[in-house]
């Protein structure tokens, strides 16, 4: 369980990313964070691993307070904590398993990450988790000769096999095209409830939070304005979160998920129905 | 719609007085400058054929005659390369990395730049000098000299170079709970280090070329048979020391363009 209690960040610029910001996250809950740019979503789930130190306030993972912990302390917890990032954030100069074995970094000593001698048992685990997204045969290539979707996947591999409590999610769609978004979205679902891992997805796509997510944050200028079930999201929560605009195409129900290409289709006759309307108006 | 929108580009210098003036002044002094210039045109007639005789006395290069003194320069000068090159590198490492202000916290950046900033005052020969008068001549002086000018240049690139890294691979590896070192080896060489290796390259090669030159303040390598050979008007010699110079320049700027290729 994940608690986050009056957490605040004020940055040295004096921009208040987060105001009193209280979250509380079940085990094994997938939640999608959504607001528009500068809300602080970013701000939020790096607080949560202290890559963006607090200003006040507490984060508590089950039962451990984060914002106390010392540097040897904190990188011990951050090995708790699995994080997948906006445009991947691979080390393009290093090899996919590489990549996914820096996950391994904070149990090995140097040593052995140096000379890349890591125990059999993380090899193993490397192996099956690039095989669960299926890029094994990818083990040995440039982390930049692959395509945007294998990145994301081999970036879920290196958060995952951290074996983590938490799942830290931020923008993983935002440079991938309708339906590699969809199949990783689908991807981190799945493997969050295989695990019975929470996760926190920043998201800026509505329909795809809804689609994926059983729980809907909505923040606005670091504060939360809606929390709740992703078919609470009535055109009225959307123009609290976004300001106003048309939202009725928006919140349009989608509920086949496993065809994509129905979904493809129906998602570009919502574009379309959205430019009749905005026509309309 | 008969209203036009006049648009020009907006000038580099918004004041136009400024600008103007930095026209008229600049002309003017450089109309001075050449002005004040003397050119003695009697004494430049009369160098020209010193010239041509002097140019002529360069070929054919003598390679044979002074051949083991030739020789002895050389590897004494590739072996100051060698040395002063990854010794310096060695340096500058630790204090490029000091001076990426990214990595290194305040006091330690503020000393890091500081170390470059001296050592990249001074020119090498000057270094050498100062190391000749208190190390004696030869060779070490040289290597003490090349040494210090390696890690003023390679130390500065180093830490401009981590300044530009990207940050979200940075991130990425840190948020798995990564050391400070592990951090290093897996998030910031991989991306430095071809740039890294092209210019230790480079630096080989200025290293080489400046030892040609330490040996006139008595720092030892090719410089000192070089300034030899200038002393007692063997020209021929000198031509030969200065083709070879060129042919191991040539070689080296080859050979690391191969090398550069292959890392990236």
């Amino acid at each position: 369980m994940l608690q986050l209690s009056s957490l605040t960040k004020q940055y040295k610029t004096g921009d208040k990313a987060l105001t009193t910001v209280d979250l509380v996250i079940p085990d094994g809950q997938v939640m999608a964070l959504i607001g528009p740019s500068g809300a602080g979503k970013s701000t939020l789930i790096r607080c949560v691993n202290r890559l963006v130190e607090p200003t006040s306030g507490s984060v508590q993972l089950n039962d451990t307070e984060l914002t106390t912990l010392s540097q040897g302390q904190l990188r011990k917890m951050r090995r708790r904590i699995g994080m997948i990032f906006q445009e991947y954030a691979l080390v393009e100069r290093l090899s996919v398993m590489e990549n996914v074995l820096s996950g391994r970094l904070g149990y090995v000593g140097f040593w052995r990450s140096y000379f890349r001698k890591f125990p059999q048992s993380d090899i193993d685990e490397a192996f099956r988790l690039l095989e669960r997204v299926g890029l094994d045969h990818m083990a040995d290539k440039r982390a930049d000769e692959l395509s945007g979707g294998q990145r994301q996947r081999v970036g879920i591999c290196r958060a995952l096999i951290q074996n983590p409590e938490l799942l830290l999610v931020d923008e993983p769609t935002a440079s991938l095209d309708p339906k590699t978004s969809r199949q990783i979205m689908r991807l981190i679902r799945e493997l969050c409830q295989e695990r019975k891992l929470s996760a926190i997805i920043n998201i800026h796509d509505v329909l795809l939070a809804q689609m994926f997510a059983e729980r809907i944050v909505g923040l606005q200028l670091g504060e939360i304005v809606y929390d709740g079930p992703p078919d609470g999201l009535s055109p009225e929560v959307l123009t609290q979160i976004y300001g106003e605009e048309d939202w009725e195409a928006t919140i349009e129900k989608v509920e086949d998920e496993e065809d994509e290409d129905i979904l493809v289709v129906a998602g570009s006759a919502i574009g379309g129905a959205a430019d009749d309307a905005a026509g309309a108006n | 719609m008969s209203l036009q929108r006049i648009w020009k580009r907006p000038p580099m210098i918004k004041s136009s007085l400024l600008r103007w003036s930095l026209v008229v002044g600049g002309t003017f002094y450089l109309a001075l400058a050449l002005g004040t210039m003397e050119v003695n045109w009697g004494r430049v007639a009369d160098g020209l054929p010193r010239a041509e005789r002097f140019v002529m006395a360069f070929f054919p290069p003598d390679f044979v005659s002074k051949f083991g003194a030739i020789m002895d320069g050389i590897y004494e000068s590739l072996w100051m390369t060698v040395v002063s090159t990854v010794i310096g590198i060695a340096l500058s490492v630790p204090i490029g990395l000091g001076a990426a202000r990214n990595l290194a916290p305040r006091p330690v950046y503020l000393f890091s730049r500081g170390v470059l900033a001296v050592s990249r005052t001074f020119p090498e020969i000057i270094i050498a000098l100062f190391a000749v008068k208190i190390f004696s001549f030869g060779p070490f002086a040289g290597i003490v000299a090349l040494s210090i000018g390696t890690i003023g240049f390679y130390g500065k690139l180093l830490a401009e170079d981590i300044e530009d890294m990207s940050v979200s691979q940075a991130e990425a590896v840190k948020a798995t709970g990564a050391s400070w070192f592990q951090w290093l080896n897996y998030a910031v060489q991989p991306q430095v280090i071809p740039r890294m290796i092209g210019l230790a390259m480079y630096r080989f090669d200025i290293n080489f070329r400046e030892s040609a030159v330490l040996g006139i303040v008595g720092a030892g390598g090719i410089g000192a048979t070089l300034l030899t050979s200038f002393d007692r008007y063997e020209y021929d010699t000198s031509a030969a020391i200065l083709l070879i110079i060129i042919g191991i320049v040539m070689v080296v700027e080859y050979s690391s363009g191969y090398i550069r290729k292959w890392v990236r």
